[in-house]
């Protein structure tokens, strides 16, 4: 592989990915493809209600099923002390009340609060076994009234979901001046308003979640293989405060891992449950969900339901943005769950805009649902569709061109740093230009004439616009300390030169599909001028990497590249050192580039290589002032978070015979700051775009209101995204970089999910808009759209 | 009820012992150890499971191991030649069609199996074809070019440069 | 998937006697079968495979019809130049079950003797006009499909083969699940020697023929003959992914664009 070989620019080519080999011809190692010696099987007992108490539970017949290990229930993990799953994120409410924070057992007890909530497990010789043991488990259901909906939960006399929570509410949240936008609001030229519902969604990583527990009698060590985005923190939630067991004891092991999208981020119970299980059955135990289990156990995405209003002035200049929402927690708080639709959400309100003043709060509620957390954009998308459908609805309500009231209110691309009303500070940007060149290749001038063309045909089409803008690589970790994380956000680094110059690159960043095994190896070639086939990337093992916090919030470059980035620097430093004693030299005189280090203005030289070797076989070394070795770790904490930003534009059709909808055109031109490999970056963006293309047209989480049950728990009712949904998407970049990490990336893993749902419900709104509809939920269905027409078209006859 | 099948997997016979509700895929995962082949749902929809029987592309997870008896089954570890990859997986990386690569063993089964019975497929032919593959990674829209690529050269033809630029070198931006 | 017996018997009257056990299940393609197992949503002591039965596969040409197998595949089907000569419409409708996959397993005898409400055959079977052959008798298609899941078959009756006459003209219209891809609204039209016939599935409990349309198209087979006949949505199928309302409607929407796919 000639790729990235010294001489060839690493940073900015489109190095083919490393890890592709072994995926291509089956040879990954997925959690599920894992065996140990002697494994047996986990199959968990899930609630078939909503809301139930639960008078007994019998779990004799299981016990005495043929093949059965052992049946445990919440009351064995209560003997032995196992706590519940903890939440990394406090948030106080507006009066300073910390939110109710009720316990999340890792088996239940006395009551099941979700259809899915975790009951007991059955450990036998085969997972069919463990099956057909848990049949035969007899448990006493008082089933009671269950609640689904934020709306229906506040509603007096709504069935409780927590005593500890009265009236269902979890936390009533705020932030911005209220007193000034109600000021603004008073005074302006136009207020426009509107309700909107973010449908929940669920996430649906391809690899369903899957657990190994294993205990070492010998050692008294646990391990857990374990589907991850982030094992070290797994290690220190269930370690500390589930299980009880020493970090020194406790390792935690995600290999490949099949997609994430935040679903994997969190502690699950049944990470819980097989380490647990494994000491007391002294063997490993495999557990993997089927994916009617991930339908009713992942934590699921948005849900909100919002209200907003935004003031403008005789010059269509934003004055104010008002915004209310409910956010369904679902019944138990999930380990990031409260920070999503509080400080990922109100502080992004500002996107790309000079509105001067905003407020909002965030009622959090509790319901009989699975919990909601992060999932592929995490409050970010909510932010930027509200914005960005209100942006829209008011440019229809002035007769301004959405592009051009876009622009009136765009933060310029001079006025960086800029500080906006809620709380961030954004670097740079350069909002403008990704929307003209967004415009330009979406043809957005000649658009009038394709819908004429359409229309022609008996279509509907419609173009809709979104910029947005994100907050990536969620820190400085004092400042989110200060805002209730119970977490630090840095991320870490070890470069270990090998004694002939190779390098391992061990990282706390974790990889789940976005190819940092070759993103990585890039940095380092660039960096240390070393051929990326001697740089190898370690991650994902607890026992190897130092502390690190993995990977969400496309934070993986930003912060875990600037790690490594720092960690070579301490490398090349003491390289110096060491060159310059070699070549008896100043320090100062010695350069380093190209993997050389070099005695400024001469042709003396020692390679990295030399210089390592040196290290380890230190014979003609400076020991008075260094140490051997060259093997290097560094903790990267950023000073802000980064903020891509970006327009995206949808083209689309509507047939209004049937409400059918064709995705004609998909444009987005984004700001990632530098990019190190575009194709990866592209297809990042792709696989973002299809999620929020998916989220504005097909995919939408349904539970019976009456029930509780979950009508869309498999892929024949949950309808998932495929090639046909789309055409080939359209892409450009434009690069300002980030002011604050040493590479000026910003990162770009949610960017899609972000802008999309907006630019389609956009274009389907101007299809629509001569009806005289204002607004259309997601997702988007044909009988919605159908019924959207037929209700418009009544209404304006009768009119 | 135990009972034995023998089969030919990846040109090799082979022969388990299963239970008559074990499903091909089980049989290859658990039994045979080719991992390659994965579980993405319960409902024969996502098709990471796809292999070939008798050179048709079906879903391990909808056939029972018992079903394959006498068969003919190639899985993803059959499909390169040695360690140099078959011109469909190498298009599916010269095209960056896989992420975190869970869909793609399956994806790259059905796309022989399209190939096979369309040798020319268009862009429109090869969307509705994965109509039983689910991605949640890529949007489809570099799996798509791979597959068009990798046709290209199963018929001996030279495709055109990936969009990303040629592998070895630096991309065009 | 419970545990059950697993058979493959090599002659059709092995396969009916085993059927004596009333919990005994039949297995042709198992496209609808396997996931109800899998899903623990059945519960057979035995699994009958027809795999193996000789005789149940192939497609022949007899006179003016085409004679399908039961155990033909649907991609079989699809691409059997006879069918596209004879029935081209049910060679078209075969290629838009399920997935590429699930139509190199799935068969004609098993789809029509599940008789999934949202199921393609169905509608091409009635619309067609076609003729069901068991191991005991024939039977119309009209006097087929009886009801949800439910067919008029009797214990220990295998559908060996499907028989569709030479059709004039005809073509299937199919509104999707976006989830499971089955029909919200499937609509087969046909003109065929006993006349014009309308079959609709997806929309009711099983399939079913609009006489209202099948007259106005015999006075006047162009789309505009049937563009204002609206079908009651009493008694439609009605779920998350469409009212009874919309199926109601899309009804008259593919029926006029089969109609037009006529040419």
């Amino acid at each position: 592989m000639a790729d990235g070989s010294i001489g060839t620019p690493a940073i900015g080519a489109s190095v083919r990915r490393r890890e592709d080999y072994r995926f291509l011809t089956g040879q990954g190692t997925y959690t599920d493809d894992i065996n140990r010696p002697g494994q047996v099987y986990a199959y968990i007992l899930r609630s078939p209600h909503a809301n139930a108490r639960i008078g007994g539970i019998d779990t004799s017949a299981a016990a005495s099923s043929p093949g059965v290990v052992a049946v445990f229930t919440g009351k064995d993990l209560e003997a032995d002390g196992i706590g519940g799953l903890p939440c990394g994120w406090l948030i106080n409410s507006k009066d300073g009340s910390p939110m109710a924070e009720p316990p999340h057992p890792v088996l239940v007890t006395d009551r099941v609060r979700h259809v899915g909530d975790h009951i007991a497990v059955v450990i036998a010789e085969t997972l069919g076994q463990a099956r057909d043991a848990a049949e035969r488990i007899d448990i006493d259901y008082a089933v009671e009234p269950a609640v689904v909906d934020s709306v229906a939960a506040l509603r007096p006399g709504a069935p409780l979901v927590w005593e500890q929570a009265p009236g269902n509410v979890c936390y009533d949240w705020h932030l911005g001046d209220s007193a000034a936008v109600e000021t603004a609001i008073g005074k302006a030229a136009r207020v426009v308003k509107l309700d909107l519902v973010n449908n929940r969604l669920v996430p649906n990583a391809m690899e369903p979640r899957a657990a190994i527990g294993e205990f070492n009698r010998a050692t008294g060590e646990y391990t857990l293989y374990t589907t991850s985005q982030n094992p070290h923190v797994i290690r220190l939630l269930m370690g500390a405060f589930v299980l009880h067991i020493p970090e020194a004891r406790l390792r935690v092991v995600a290999p490949d891992v099949g997609g994430g999208f935040g679903s994997k981020i969190y502690h699950y119970a049944e990470e819980a449950i097989v380490t647990w299980a494994a000491a007391k059955v002294r063997r490993p135990i495999k557990w993997t969900a089927d994916r009617s289990e991930s339908f009713m156990s992942d934590a699921h995405g948005r849900d909100h339901v919002t209200h907003v209003e935004l003031a403008l002035d005789a010059d269509a200049k934003f004055l104010a943005l008002k915004v209310s929402t409910l956010a369904n927690m679902g019944a138990y708080l999930s380990t990031f769950s409260t920070c999503i639709p509080t400080y990922l959400y109100g502080t992004l309100l500002a996107g790309t805009y000079t509105t001067p003043a905003i407020y909002v709060e965030t009622k959090a509620v509790f319901t009989n649902t699975v919990p909601v957390d992060a999932y592929r954009g995490a409050g970010r998308p909510e932010a930027t569709f509200l914005l960005e459908r209100i942006v829209d609805l008011a440019a229809d309500e002035l007769g301004i061109d959405p592009a051009e009231l876009r622009r009136r209110n765009f933060i310029a691309r001079d006025a960086f740093p800029y500080q906006t009303p809620v709380a961030l500070q954004y670097d740079s940007g350069d909002y403008q230009t990704t929307l003209d060149m967004a415009m330009e290749a979406a043809g957005y001038a000649g658009f009038e004439a394709r819908r004429r063309e359409a229309a022609g045909r008996g279509k509907l089409r419609g173009i809709g616009i979104a910029t947005y803008i994100e907050a990536c690589g969620i820190a400085p970790s004092a400042v989110v300390g200060s805002l209730g994380a119970r977490a630090g956000l840095f991320e870490s680094a070890a470069v270990r030169v090998h004694p002939t110059g190779s390098v391992s690159i061990l990282t706390g960043s974790h990889s789940h599909g976005q190819g940092h095994e070759t993103t990585f190896a890039q940095l380092v070639s660039d960096h240390l001028g070393i051929p990326i086939d001697s740089i190898e990337i370690v991650h994902g093992d607890t026992a190897k990497i130092p502390y690190g916090m993995g990977t969400y919030g496309s934070r993986s470059l930003a912060v875990g590249g600037s790690a490594i980035i720092k960690a070579m620097d301490k490398v090349i430093a003491k390289g110096r050192k060491i060159a310059a004693h070699l070549l008896e030299a100043a320090e100062a005189d010695i350069e380093f580039k190209d993997g050389e280090f070099t005695v400024a203005g001469t042709d003396r030289s020692k390679s990295l290589g030399e210089v390592a070797l040196t290290a380890y076989v230190p014979h003609n070394f400076p020991h008075d002032e260094l140490e051997p070795g060259l093997d290097e770790t560094a903790f990267y904490d950023p000073k802000n978070f980064t903020f891509p930003s970006g327009a995206h534009i949808a083209e689309i059709e509507i047939d209004p015979d049937t409400g059918h909808l064709t995705v004609l055109n998909f444009t987005a031109s984004d700001d990632f700051g530098r990019i190190v490999n575009p194709m990866i970056v592209a297809g990042q963006v792709h696989g973002g775009l299809a999620q929020g293309i998916g989220q504005a047209l097909l995919e939408g989480c349904v539970y019976d209101t009456e029930t509780g049950q979950l009508l869309t728990g498999s892929y024949n009712d949950y309808a998932m995204p495929r090639a046909a949904d789309f055409p080939n998407f359209v892409l450009s970049t434009h690069v300002t970089l980030c002011t604050h990490n040493p590479l000026g990336v910003k990162g770009c893993g949610e960017a899609g999910a972000i802008g999309a749902p907006a630019a389609i419900a956009n274009a389907i709104v101007d299809a629509l808009k001569h009806l005289g509809v204002r607004h259309v939920e997601m997702p988007a269905t044909p009988e919605r759209l159908w019924r959207t027409i037929q209700e418009h078209q009544t209404r304006a006859a009768a009119d | 009820m135990q009972k034995t099948v023998s089969l030919t997997v990846n040109g090799k016979p082979a022969t388990a012992t299963v239970e008559g509700r074990t499903l091909l895929v089980q049989l290859l995962r658990e039994n045979l150890g080719l991992t390659g082949t994965h579980v993405g749902c319960d409902t024969s929809q996502c098709g990471a499971c796809v292999v070939h029987v008798d050179g048709e592309a079906i879903k391990a997870c909808t056939l029972l191991a018992v079903q394959a008896e006498g068969r003919n089954v190639l899985t993803i570890e059959g499909v390169a030649d040695g360690d140099t990859l078959h011109p469909m997986q190498e298009a599916f990386r010269n095209n960056h069609a896989l992420q975190c690569g869970f869909c793609t063993p399956g994806m790259v089964m059905s796309a022989l199996d399209l190939v096979k019975n369309n040798p020319k497929p268009t862009e429109k032919e090869v969307r509705e074809y994965l109509e039983g593959n689910l991605c949640r990674c890529t949007g489809y829209h570099n799996i798509v070019l791979a597959i068009i690529e990798g046709a290209t050269v199963m018929r001996g033809e030279t495709p055109p440069v990936a969009p990303h630029g040629p592998a070895h070198g630096v991309a065009a931006e | 998937m419970y545990e059950f017996d697993y058979h493959r018997p090599t002659s059709l009257d092995d396969a009916a006697g085993r059927l004596s056990d009333e919990d005994a299940k039949l297995v042709a393609g198992g496209m609808t079968l396997i996931p109800t197992l899998k899903l623990r949503l059945a519960k057979p002591t035995q699994l009958i495979d027809l795999g193996a039965l000789p005789g149940l596969t192939g497609i022949t040409e007899d006179g003016d019809s085409v004679v399908i197998g039961g155990m033909t595949r649907h991609a079989d089907v699809n691409r059997s130049e006879v069918v596209k000569r004879v029935v081209p419409a049910l060679a078209a409708m075969a290629g838009l079950i399920g997935d590429p996959a699930v139509r190199n397993r799935g068969t004609i005898g098993g789809s029509i003797a599940n008789n999934d409400p949202a199921a393609d055959y169905p509608a091409g079977v009635v619309a067609l006009n076609a003729t069901v052959r068991t191991n005991k008798r024939e039977i119309a298609a009209d006097d087929f499909f009886t009801g949800l899941f439910e067919t008029a078959l009797e214990p220990g009756e295998i559908v060996t083969a499907v028989r569709f006459p030479k059709v004039a003209m005809a073509n299937y219209q199919k509104f999707r699940n976006p989830a499971s891809r089955y029909a919200i609204v499937g609509v087969f039209v046909a003109r065929t020697s006993a006349g014009v016939r309308v079959a609709v599935t997806g929309a009711g409990a099983s399939v079913f023929r609009v006489p209202a349309m099948e007259a106005a198209l015999t006075a006047s087979f162009t789309a505009d003959a049937i563009k204002d006949i609206a079908i009651p949505d009493d008694g439609l199928n009605s779920d998350i992914h469409a009212s009874a309302e919309y199926r109601a409607h899309l009804v008259t929407v593919m029926a006029r664009r089969a109609v037009a796919a006529c040419g």
